[in-house]
């Protein structure tokens, strides 16, 4: 059961903050009232009218929009033709043509009206992950829409383009539409939501008001005490570990997504790299550890040339890795516990040899792992993806934090995870460091790196723009971030 | 062990079912085997009216159903019964030979026979469903197990027939030639998938044709062609080499031994070895795999050999156990039956050495059914049809039955799902 008895109003002008962590039924939810699903008890009230949805196009009829995680647009389509999509102006009847123009006037409209600037004529593809959202929420504004639903809508912008989407909000609220913002970041929750409904494991734990501190909220979203600073001793960089010279490497469309990057990793210490997704960081991760060729530079580990090492070696030589996308490259889904334990050691002892494999040494190392990692798993023979997310991430981090390392590589490493689990794996990159690995944190969330990292390099555009100290603020390292240099603060380049 | 510590409160203390209630519960979930126990039943019943409908005597006494029903359904019920009874006798057993046996009247062989005939359709059925299967696992979808099984007869016929060795060695070389064969012509698509990305359904169709051409030729060149002869028939399979078969007139001969250790193996590969926990990654998740550090491009090329290799076995075993000569049909469908085969049991091996026996079983009951009822063997290829169809469209076999939906109908590993 993803929802169990929810009560939630939200009134005209309000924007309602969806508190709660992955898996706690707030999409689900949310689903619901855009007719994506249909809940098994209860009823939708719409201004005191009972509705029900069979699909978002009732909900939309009814004046509820909804912007997705996942952006549902078409991305060879132009900016007009994707927000006509699904209700196209047509001369002629349903069968007549497409009425570009008439489309292209409303988007313009409504772009204007409510101050959300997008060029109707741009192809979709072209945009930046921003303001492509923007076409989202004028593509739900277009439908006149009262209650505008966004789901996780800032897991891909910067501060600054956050900032930019809180203001957009606000002001849609005065103009009396009602918002509903699901997140489960709470810095933002605070700084937006008129109330903030609370939600545990499918049920309303609390409703709180902006000024309730962000510990307290906290605490109501995982039902127990968490604390959110990650406790550290100062780091003792030592010998360098991982050392990257003048490396360039491109992306799958061989777009140049690396740029000429230069940094060294101590062992001992967290280097974070801060940046929006998509400013190279996972093309110089994946150079790094040997799944993506390189166009010039050298890596090297502890002197010990890395550079065209496939990555079994690269693994094999003290190397931890744990991959930016959980369900694509950490973990096969349809594997168990114990086989995902063993995902890159199954051809060595003592898990088998290069022939056959040791079934007995797998399962009682997993049965071990699963203890000291506290993975929430039935057995060691479940599947992996009957797992939540944050128990799928321990699994990948105790995979590769349960042999002696020299680098460990981690590329957002708390992405979709619970926040008792955030706690947990944070530790234990901490606990790494402090035995003396060196640890390469990748992050797009800031809060994240600041967390962890001992020095922070801000990533853009395939270069390292900065790198700065942990209490650099976060204003600066935000406006690195977009591309912005020149401040005080800055080291290097 | 957290397993205390999993979220959900500990369910009430409810009452263990018994076994017979669990059973039964199981037996009408919509598990994998009662899924295809009633595909067949399905697929009898629909070829139950065909067979009236393709009997014209029957059919005419349709024409006055309304006024004597009895004579249209009596001679229905005794058209069907007689033909499937006959599928029964062809491939299991006789109950009157068994009789005469028994009484002395009748031979032991006579009495085994059906079983017989029903291994050997099975014996090359095993390795071309073993070839998919595994493939399959591994992620690929092996369509050329024809052109595998065509490669492995002639270098397994080959080597029977153009060497002399000593008895058991020659058996060994020809049964060994059958397999590089095989392999050979399986590494073609692996190697072009590693490299280029050539998608192996492409390559291995076309490579499927290359081969049944390649064995029209070669049968016509001298020293293949049976000298005596001027049709496409290749010289006899040398005595050492052949597989040992049971006495004549029962056909049945090592080759159905060899595909039950192929199966034992191959289970083997897949779940225990290195190689299989490989290619099990690659299968599902072959990002993942790389990013572990296993080599997509190399577990593609080593499938795809072994692939072949087994289908050149199954090649191998027809020639050397059945056909005793190369000819343009030696092979004839058992690479794509093999294909059926793994459908039918779900990629699993064992799964797919029952199910090859079912298809030998069909097979060997449709000759029987076509000589004594007069149903043409077509029908069987017709139930073997819908058999596959019923099976990879779970949906409307639990649709007909209402069956509950069950954990265990783990059908996204069906191959029906699409490449």
């Amino acid at each position: 059961m993803a929802n169990d008895h929810i009560d939630i109003t939200v009134e005209p002008g309000e924007v309602h903050a969806l508190l709660g962590e992955n898996g706690a039924g707030k999409s689900t939810l949310m689903n619901q009232l855009y007719g994506l699903l249909q809940p098994d008890e209860g009823e939708i009230l719409v201004d005191g009218e009972v509705r029900t949805f069979r699909s978002p196009r009732d909900a939309i009829a009814a004046g509820i929009g909804m912007v997705h995680q996942h952006f549902m647009l078409v991305p060879v389509f132009t900016v007009a033709e994707n927000i006509a999509l699904g209700a196209e102006e047509t001369r002629g009847g349903p069968l007549g043509w497409l009425d570009r123009r008439r489309n292209r006037r409303d988007v313009l409209e409504t772009s204007t009206k409510y101050g959300l600037p997008i060029d109707p004529d741009a192809l979709v593809e072209n945009l930046p992950v921003g303001a492509q959202q923007r076409v989202e929420i004028v593509k739900a504004l277009t439908r006149e829409v009262d209650l505008l639903i966004l789901d996780e809508p800032t897991a891909v912008l910067t501060p600054q383009e956050t900032d930019e989407l809180l203001r957009v909000l606000r002001a849609l609220a005065e103009t009396g539409k009602s918002i509903v913002f699901i997140t489960h970041k709470l810095r933002e929750v605070k700084a937006i939501a008129d109330r903030i409904t609370v939600i545990r494991r499918g049920r309303t734990v609390g409703t709180a008001t902006p000024d309730t501190s962000e510990d307290e909220l906290a605490a109501l979203m995982v039902g127990r005490d968490v604390s959110l600073e990650v406790t550290k001793k100062p780091a003792t960089p030592a010998h360098e570990v991982l050392k990257v010279t003048g490396l360039v490497v491109d992306d799958d469309r061989g777009v140049r997504a690396v740029d000429g990057v230069d940094l060294v990793v101590r062992s001992g210490e967290v280097l974070g790299i801060a940046g929006v997704q998509g400013n190279g960081q996972t093309e110089l991760v994946e150079a790094i550890m040997g799944l993506r060729e390189i166009r010039a530079g050298r890596m090297e580990l502890e002197g010990q040339n890395l550079t065209g090492m496939s990555t079994k070696k690269i693994l094999r030589a003290g190397v931890g890795y744990v991959p930016e996308d959980r369900s694509l490259d950490g973990v096969v889904r349809e594997f168990s516990v114990a086989e995902n334990l063993v995902l890159d050691m199954y051809d060595s002892a003592p898990y088998g040899n290069a022939w056959r494999l040791d079934p007995k040494a797998i399962g009682s190392s997993a049965a071990q792992r699963v203890e000291q990692f506290d993975i929430r798993t039935g057995s060691t023979d479940s599947a992996v993806s009957t797992l939540s997310g944050g128990n799928q991430q321990k699994v990948v981090v105790a995979r590769e934090m349960s042999r002696p390392l020299r680098l460990l590589i981690a590329s957002q490493p708390t992405r979709g995870v619970d926040v008792g689990s955030i706690e947990f794996i944070h530790n234990q990159v901490v606990h790494e460091r402090d035995i003396g690995t060196a640890v390469l944190v990748v992050s797009s969330e800031l809060e994240e790196i600041y967390s962890l990292a001992d020095r922070i390099a801000v990533m853009y555009r395939g270069r390292i723009l900065a790198i700065v100290a942990p209490d650099t603020p976060s204003e600066e390292i935000g406006l690195l971030m977009a591309g912005v240099t020149g401040t005080a603060g800055e080291d290097e380049k | 062990m957290t397993t205390e510590e999993v979220e959900a409160p500990p369910a009430p203390e409810k009452k263990p079912d018994s076994f017979v209630t669990l059973f039964l519960r199981n037996l009408w979930s919509a598990n994998t085997v009662t899924v295809t126990i009633l595909s067949i039943f399905l697929a009898l019943v629909i070829g139950a009216v065909l067979i009236v409908v393709s009997d014209s005597e029957v059919l005419s006494q349709f024409g006055y159903f309304t006024s004597r029903p009895g004579d249209a359904l009596n001679s229905s019920w005794a058209l069907i019964s007689h033909a499937y009874a006959d599928l029964f006798k062809g491939a299991i057993f006789d109950p009157a030979s068994v009789q005469a046996w028994i009484n002395g009247t009748g031979t032991w062989q006579a009495a085994f026979n059906p079983i017989s005939e029903t291994l050997t359709y099975a014996a090359p059925l095993v390795f071309t469903g073993l070839s998919v299967a595994i493939a399959f696992r591994g992620g690929l979808f092996n369509i050329g197990g024809q052109g595998q099984s065509i490669i492995g007869a002639i270098c397994g016929g080959v080597a029977g027939f153009a060497i002399s060795l000593p008895v058991g060695l020659h058996l060994i070389v020809a049964i060994v030639a059958g397999a590089v064969g095989g392999a050979l012509w399986g590494f073609l698509p692996g190697f072009l998938k590693a490299r280029t990305g050539a998608h192996e359904v492409i390559t291995t169709i076309m490579l499927n044709y290359v081969a049944l051409l390649f064995l029209s030729w070669l049968i016509l060149q001298s020293g293949i062609q049976d000298p005596n002869r001027t049709d496409a028939i290749s010289k006899t399979i040398g005595h050492n080499a052949q597989l040992p078969a049971l006495p004549a007139p029962l056909r049945v001969h090592l080759g159905i031994v060899l595909a039950v250790l192929a199966t034992a193996g191959v289970a083997w590969i897949i779940n225990r070895s290195s190689f299989g926990f490989e290619l099990r990654a690659v299968g599902v998740n072959p990002p993942a795999a790389k990013t572990a550090g296993m080599s997509v491009a190399k577990t593609y090329t080593l499938l795809m050999v072994v692939a072949g290799a087994l289908a050149g076995l199954g090649g191998a075993t027809q020639v050397l156990g059945t056909a005793d000569r190369l000819t343009a049909q030696v092979a004839g469908q058992i690479g794509f039956n093999g294909l059926l085969v793994a459908l039918l049991g779900r990629n699993r091996p064992w799964g797919t050495l029952f199910a090859a026996i079912l298809y030998g079983a069909l097979s060997a009951g449709g000759n029987l059914m076509q000589v004594d009822v007069g149903v043409s063997l077509e029908l069987v290829t017709v139930l073997q049809a819908l058999i596959v169809i019923f099976i990879a469209a779970p949906a409307l076999v639990k649709a007909i039955f209402q069956l509950r939906a069950a954990r265990s109908a783990r059908l996204g590993a069906s191959m029906a799902k699409g490449w």
